[in-house]
């Protein structure tokens, strides 16, 4: 408590002091320092298990029972680690606004969006019922909800996640709070839907004069969107600076590592042109402490990507029509698909969710049934085959999925459930199979000694390597990837993605590629599809992409996918650092 | 919601008919001859000593004489013209024994019920909202004890120490002979007091179930990030919980409301027949004792509608509750 407090203005809205949380058994976060001004936006950028979403909890008083907290979380000069809970209630919703990843389960599915909306009206405006819900239109008309008149009475089940985001904003902002935490809010999101929201964000934050705090693992959201960025790694604050400091002269290794391994829009960002750094975590063996290390990235000049040998495609498919039923009624998730992908080569197939990629993918291997039209996988048209005769066939083209523990049995030893696909397909006698199982793990990058421990035993970039080994281990001439790396940190994204381009040459692989996240697309495809609503919009070469677009649809998500700001402005900010 | 339930009820058809199939088939292996359960209790033949012409008689008369198929094609005639035939052992027909009884033991049944959901549904709730502290082991372990003793020990208990002991409440039947004359208040206050025991008996078990789901229920339902929104709105603790957490957590309890409800009148044969509650339960084990094979019948039958009518009962009230269930199939 000073004695003369300084004028308002010149007291930062929140400031963190040496937080420190610690949940039974681990370190969330460790001395963290967070300063954040009026009207500005701070972005806390770090990787899963770096604690940013713990910042988040503390700073709302909104972490569980188990965590111990210290520290000073200063919000307009009360704390709020020490205030009672009724007036840190007051505060929650009114004065601090929060947003949430899941949109998809962050409202509440028995009562309708207006009742969810209205309820902080009520709570902290004291509003009457009727007065409550016209603000709540009000609010939805605000976010850009359509029809807010008719949709103020929906069921957060009637509308898409997009939409869902946006009710969770007119939440948030619906007492016009002095602070908003975003915490990942548009990450499970579609990339043109993730340019609206943000872009309304900026809109309302404006509007509201809030300032706003956004918390991502998505360096391209920041380069758009942030005054100031801190990073985190591994419950520290590792370093904090201007957006142009992090993204032109970033100090520490970390945040170096994390921009070295992030992927760019632009043509020099393919893999033939380019390694990707990879960040490894470790702990060093003499004292004991967190280590790290990474690898620089390596430009190469790798002869011009193999040009597809459409004479003899390793698939081709042509007129695929593939439908799935619901309750709704039988859903054509392909319509008419022709493409083909070449000997050796990647296609990258695009879209946003819903427009049939993974219908496809499972159509390809005939885990569903075509409708109409044939896959030919090396020649034989494996579409109308059933039972053994394609069996024999599917062995020839694997799935690797985008949940790699989802899709592993926790159950079984891994190396029992690689060696069981041998067994299937009846290779080789018992030692010959183990010998195959080594051999893969050690293709894949992990060691002999995963054979014998059991899926939760490994990291997430881990598993999609086991994944990856699972598939491989048929020997198949063609990988079918479903968003392979969506669900991974950008720096073991990195490493995996390298992964992918070593086991190409080394298996003689091709690849059907399925990302709805146009930057990994853009670094390891040779040509690149784009599929909207059951169809396949546009096919071109991958370096056409940004040059010869044509489609309405692939020019809007080149447009959405965020670019990495331009080094334009850092001059000036280099300067001013050495001055 | 007007195709959901004609849907249902087409539904019903080959469900009552494979009940009745069943039932009368259950009977027909039981050991035993109905014959001479009909001879002995209407006092025409002494069953010992009965000439076997007078009982091919009966035989003919009551059409046991037929193949088992021929008699199953004349029980469901009977039942499609409502006919359910005539009770030896109680000299009346079914219909009427039926009609006297059943809601003696609806009042007992859905008493029982009431007092179980609102019991079980506050207890799992305070158990959920004091997680693993003093009250939630407390209601764990007394919900463990009411799970696990034996109903008809449980009833024979309570008639001693309330009844007989302390003599608190009445220890059988369900209003004091001639009661009727003191008014209709004083009526309804002296039913009220025979039905504290049995009700209480029935509604143990039952609570511990509906205890032990809500609580789980309500753990899941609080890991939620809807909770989490709630809470970043800065509502009260007690809107999180009972606005938030609890309709949702309801949903899967509410499924087991439905399920149990069958359970409740297998329970209520233990018991009417304890606390001679005159009613359809106690008329049951009446009928099972007395091989009175269309009264059985007729109880059993009635008692599967029952069941399959509060299942349709409980997938309305579910889609009332859990706005994403359109019982029509379609998109709004």
């Amino acid at each position: 408590m000073e004695m003369t407090p300084p004028p308002r203005e010149a007291v930062p809205l929140l400031r963190v002091r040496q937080l420190n949380v610690r949940y039974p058994g681990c370190v969330a976060v460790q001395d963290l320092d967070l300063t954040v001004r009026r009207n500005e936006v701070v972005a806390l950028v770090g990787e899963s298990g770096s604690g940013k979403s713990t910042v988040a909890g503390a700073i709302a008083g909104l972490l569980p029972a188990a965590a111990t907290v210290a520290g000073r979380v200063l919000f307009d000069g009360s704390d709020m680690l020490t205030l009672p809970p009724a007036a840190l209630r007051d505060l929650r919703g009114s004065e601090i606004g929060m947003i949430f990843q899941e949109p998809m389960t962050s409202l509440n599915p028995v009562l309708t969006i207006g009742t969810q909306i209205a309820e902080v009206l009520r709570r902290h405006r004291k509003l009457g019922a009727a007065a409550a819900r016209a603000r709540a239109i009000e609010l939805l008309d605000l976010v850009r909800l359509p029809d807010p008149h008719r949709r103020v009475d929906d069921y957060p089940h009637h509308l898409s996640g997009g939409q869902r985001q946006r009710v969770m904003i007119a939440i948030a902002v619906a007492c016009e709070p002095r602070l908003l935490v975003a915490d990942e809010p548009t990450t499970a999101l579609d990339v043109t839907i993730q340019a609206q929201v943000l872009e309304l964000l900026a809109d309302l934050r404006r509007q509201m004069s809030m300032a706003l705090l956004l918390i991502t693992h998505d360096l391209a959201v920041v380069g758009q969107w942030a005054d100031r960025v801190a990073v985190m790694q591994g419950g520290r604050k590792v370093e904090e600076g201007t957006r142009d400091e992090l993204f032109f002269a970033p100090r520490h290794p970390y945040s170096q590592g994390l921009l070295a391994a992030s992927l760019q829009v632009e043509p020099d960002s393919h893999h033939s042109r380019l390694r990707l750094a990879e960040v490894r975590h470790g702990t060093d063996a003499a004292t004991g402490t967190a280590s790290l290390a990474f690898s620089a990235p390596v430009r190469r000049v790798v002869p011009a990507p193999v040009r597809a040998d459409d004479a003899a495609p390793v698939l081709a498919v042509r007129n695929l029509v593939a439908q799935y039923s619901s309750r709704y009624g039988t859903i054509s998730a392909v319509k008419d698909a022709s493409f083909h992908v070449g000997r050796g080569e990647t296609l990258g197939l695009v879209g946003e969710s819903g427009c049939g990629k993974s219908t496809l993918s499972k159509t390809i291997v005939g885990l569903i049934p075509a409708v109409q039209g044939q896959v030919i996988l090396d020649g034989t048209d494996i579409a109308p085959l059933r039972g053994r005769a394609l069996r024999v066939h599917r062995a020839g083209v694997q799935l690797v999925f985008q949940d790699p523990y989802a899709s592993l049995n926790p159950r079984l030893r891994i190396g029992d459930a690689l060696e069981e696909i041998l067994v299937v397909h009846k290779a080789g006698d018992r030692g010959e199979r183990q010998r195959r199982v080594r051999a893969m793990l050690d293709a894949v990058g992990l060691p002999a000694a995963a054979a014998g421990r059991y899926p939760h035993e490994f990291s997430g970039g881990q598993r999609q390597r086991i994944g990856i080994a699972r598939a491989l281990i048929l020997r198949p001439k063609l990988l079918i990837c479903d968003e392979p790396v969506s669900a991974l940190d950008v720096s073991v994204r990195a490493q995996i993605l390298n992964l992918f381009v070593d086991l190409k040459d080394e298996f003689g692989l091709s690849y059907l590629f399925i990302s709805h996240d146009l930057s990994v697309i853009n670094y390891i495809a040779d040509r690149v599809m784009v599929m909207q609503k059951g169809e396949a919009v546009e096919t071109l070469g991958r370096d056409e992409l940004f040059t010869s677009a044509t489609h309405p649809y692939t020019r809007s998500l080149i447009a959405a996918t965020p670019g990495w700001p331009q080094p334009a402005a850092p001059a000036a900010a280099r300067l001013a650092r050495t001055a | 919601m007007k195709y959901f339930l004609r849907r249902r009820l087409l539904q019903f058809i080959p469900i009552v008919l494979g009940i009745c199939i069943l039932n009368f088939a259950l009977i027909q292996l039981a050991p035993g001859d109905l014959a001479e359960v009909v001879a002995g209790e209407s006092g025409q033949v002494d069953s010992a000593g009965g000439s076997a012409e007078q009982m091919a008689q009966l035989r003919a008369a009551y059409g046991l004489d037929q193949p088992p198929h021929r008699q199953l094609l004349a029980y469901l005639g009977r039942l499609l013209s409502f006919d359910l035939g005539y009770s030896h052992r109680f000299g009346a027909p079914v219909a009427e024994l039926i009609r006297d009884r059943i809601g003696a033991t609806a009042l007992l049944g859905v008493s029982s019920l009431l007092v179980a959901v609102a019991c079980g549904v506050l207890l799992g709730v305070l158990s959920a909202r004091f997680r693993d502290g003093w009250l939630d082991r407390a209601v764990s372990a007394a919900m463990a004890l009411c799970y696990s003793v034996p109903v008809f020990w449980l009833a024979l208990m309570l008639v001693v120490v309330f009844g007989v002991k302390l003599q608190w409440f009445p220890i059988g039947g369900m209003q004091e002979v001639g009661i009727e004359a003191a008014g209709h208040w004083a009526r309804v206050r002296d039913v009220l007091w025979h039905m504290v025991l049995p009700v209480a008996t029935l509604a143990v078990y039952a609570t511990a179930v509906y205890a032990r789901f809500t609580r789980a229920s309500m753990v899941d339902a609080l890991q939620e990030d809807y909770i989490r929104t709630a809470r970043s709105k800065g509502l009260s603790e007690w809107l999180v919980y009972f606005r938030h957490a609890l309709r949702n957590a309801l949903l899967p309890v509410l499924t087991m409301v439905g399920g149990s409800f069958g359970e409740l009148l297998a329970g209520s044969i233990v018991i009417e027949t304890v606390f001679s509650w005159p009613g359809l339960g106690k008329l049951t084990y009446d009928a099972v004792v007395n091989r009175d094979t269309n009264l059985l019948l007729s109880i059993l039958f009635l008692s599967s509608l029952m069941v399959m009518a509060t299942n349709v009962l409980v997938d309305v009230m579910y889609a009332r509750l859990d706005p994403r269930i359109e019982l029509d199939g379609g998109r709004r």
